[in-house]
């Protein structure tokens, strides 16, 4: 405090504010900004300097084969072969464009086709409705997508012969149709069953804890597939002969279950985050044990859990694609089958549809991703802890 | 060993004016029925005895202060008078309830006791107002209307009314504190139980806490109260009642106790708080 040039008197007042000065110019600016972030170090320089000429080097041929060189309009192979075109051919979007139909309802009868595009309308106006969270009556929102939503949508897709609509087996169903029903049935399922199995594992009775345990445990330590192919071929061995399951719906439980165990461990996460003096003080104002999970602790746990509630989801919509291992035609079969059509055999019809399948999951999952970060930022605001 | 209130009158007239005891009036206390009572109550956290043989009665309107070394059980005797801890041996009467594992009465006795915490204890995800009206909406099924009517009031009161729509989180500690008293009093219990309500604060805020429960203390609520501020007590307390090794040692009008502790623990541990 003393250790300026002239020591300070003993006894001082300040009578005025000291002015605020403008900043040097490597302060603020684009310059700064630069200076700042990209070149702080010579450590950040040589990373910048990288990151640049890994820029230059791909993107200019992922450009050049997915839309400059690539083919937009033909009517078969001829349109995407070199030797045809005379020309070098990137994508092979006709032959995406020509597929388009199969890739979102399979083999849906085409004259029934109107049935998915009501349930693809249905299916985007719950949504909207639940995500927009300033939405009117968003609780008839939430009985809408949770209930009625899905006994239409059932009754719609499979067909209601009395009401006139014929009936559609789920084997004909597929392409995106289907990838969207497995995601949705294993998010819509997965969430609520995933907090009621962690609440399960906090629970003080112990039979309710160790059933949620072992529960948790077993689909956590099995793969995937494995709960595929059980569902889906073992399964009806231990059912009565005369009982089947439909064979869509069997990998759609081995799924919801699958992600409710994963969804469970993050829903607990949340729930430990939260301090004891929350519940002290719901139960010092005579809440009810229902109350304060609902009310108090449960908001505040999934809250913290966004993140990792949202990194599930986004898994679980990637890993639908293995029900195609099982026989299920959802998206990524409908391409698998499509790409190997003589009719269509040219050099880069099979990268043209990767690509295509890639660019599709990326929509959804950046959509996700980034729809989550909005509502964190939105929950967030004001409350700090 | 403290079942029935001292009725020593005051005779030292205190130098300070502001913090002359307050109808320090035994008779007041005399005729008052019982509001908590305490029979030998023995708790246990493992094999860590934590009360032993706690024996207490608040007559209605008695304010109580309970000072004593940390870990002495004083938190732990007014969070069983909740049940946010439960003893093992021994009978707990609140208002006329007796406290056992019946999860009804216990649900009354919440609704009858408030309580503020050393950490408020406030729900942050909710706004100041609301923190007011959860318990009254759900627990007592008021309309929403009156309870945020009520909440208000009690804003007022704790002199908060504008912050009612700002979060927890935005408030300073003494705002938040006071905002958990008010959120306790819209419940309009008839017993207030303080743990350590200053303890976390920073230092000029604790007067405005304070001030607002000697404003409780003036309109004859029931309090126990367990601080370190012994200019509270002075000011406010009926009776301040030391506690050491989970065991009640001394219990006395705060003129008595702070002018002649008569046990040894008691003089020792006034010696070190009050520097």
């Amino acid at each position: 405090m003393t250790a300026g040039s002239q020591p300070l008197p003993l006894a001082f007042v300040r009578r005025e504010a000291v002015p605020a000065s403008p900043p040097p110019s490597l302060v603020s600016g684009p310059l700064a900004w630069l200076r700042q972030n990209l070149f702080s170090s010579p450590a950040n320089a040589v990373m910048t300097l990288a990151a640049l000429a890994v820029i230059a080097l791909v993107v200019p041929p992922l450009l050049r084969f997915l839309v400059l060189d690539a083919v937009w309009t033909g009517q078969n192979r001829d349109a995407c072969r070199p030797e045809v075109v005379g020309r070098p051919v990137g994508a092979c979007w006709a032959f995406v464009a020509n597929k388009i139909n199969y890739f979102i309802y399979g083999s849906y009868p085409i004259e029934e086709r109107w049935r998915p595009n009501v349930f693809f309308a249905l299916m985007a106006f719950g949504v909207g409705w639940l995500l927009w969270l300033d939405a009117p009556r968003r609780a008839w929102g939430a009985l809408y997508f949770f209930v009625v939503f899905p006994l239409v949508s059932y009754g719609l897709l499979a067909g209601v012969p009395a009401l006139g609509l014929p009936s559609v087996p789920t084997a004909l169903w597929g392409g995106m149709l289907v990838t969207l029903i497995v995601s949705l049935v294993g998010i819509v399922a997965s969430l609520p069953l995933g907090i009621l199995l962690a609440l399960g594992r906090r629970s003080r009775l112990p039979i309710v804890r160790l059933f949620c345990v072992i529960f948790i445990e077993f689909w956590r330590g099995v793969p995937l597939i494995t709960v595929l192919f059980m569902a889906n071929v073992m399964l009806p061995l231990f059912l009565p002969g005369d009982v089947t399951v439909d064979r869509l719906a069997r990998p759609l439980v081995g799924i919801a279950l699958f992600s409710a165990a994963y969804m469970a461990e993050v829903v607990r996460g949340g729930l430990q985050a939260i301090p004891r003096g929350q519940t002290e003080g719901a139960m010092s104002l005579g809440l009810s044990p229902w109350h304060r999970m609902r009310l108090i602790i449960l908001p505040q746990a999934l809250r913290i859990v966004i993140p990792g509630i949202v990194n599930s989801f986004i898994a679980l919509f990637k890993d639908t694609s293995l029900v195609s291992i099982v026989g299920i035609f959802d998206f990524i079969r409908t391409i698998e089958s499509a790409r190997v059509d003589p009719a269509w055999a040219a050099p880069t019809v099979v990268m043209t549809g990767y690509a295509f399948a890639a660019l599709f999951y990326f929509v959804f999952c950046f959509g996700m991703s980034r729809y989550a970060r909005f509502m964190e930022r939105r929950l967030a605001a004001g409350q700090t802890r | 060993m403290a079942s029935s209130p001292v009725p020593t009158p005051p005779t030292l007239p205190e130098t300070d004016p502001d913090l002359a005891p307050r109808n320090t009036s035994a008779a007041r206390l005399a005729s008052a029925p019982v509001a908590v009572s305490l029979e030998r109550v023995n708790k246990w956290y493992g094999a860590f005895h934590v009360l032993r043989d706690v024996d207490l009665s608040v007559r209605k309107g008695e304010r109580i202060v309970i000072c004593g070394p940390s870990g002495s059980g004083k938190s732990t005797l007014i969070r069983c008078i909740n049940r946010l801890e439960e003893h093992q041996a021994g009978r707990i009467v609140v208002d006329g309830i007796e406290l056992t594992n019946d999860l009804k009465r216990i649900d009354e006795i919440r609704r009858e006791v408030g309580m503020v915490f050393q950490h408020f204890n406030l729900f942050p995800h909710l706004t100041v107002l609301e923190n007011c009206t959860l318990a009254p909406i759900w627990v007592k099924k008021m309309p929403k209307a009156e309870a945020e009517a009520i909440a208000m009031r009690y804003l007022t009161r704790v002199k908060i009314p504008n912050q009612a729509h700002k979060y927890p989180g935005q408030l300073s500690g003494g705002q938040q504190q006071r905002v958990a008293i008010a959120r306790s009093l819209c419940m309009a219990p008839k017993i207030m139980l303080f743990d350590e309500p200053t303890s976390a604060l920073d230092p000029e805020m604790v007067k405005e806490v304070l001030d607002t429960m000697v404003g409780l203390a003036d309109e004859g609520m029931t309090m126990l109260c367990v601080t370190h501020e012994m200019g509270f007590a002075r000011q406010v307390a009926d009776r301040v009642i030391f506690m050491d090794e989970g065991q009640i040692v001394e219990s006395n009008t705060p003129e008595a106790f702070f002018r002649a502790p008569e046990h040894e623990r008691t003089r020792l541990f006034l010696s070190q708080i009050l520097h």
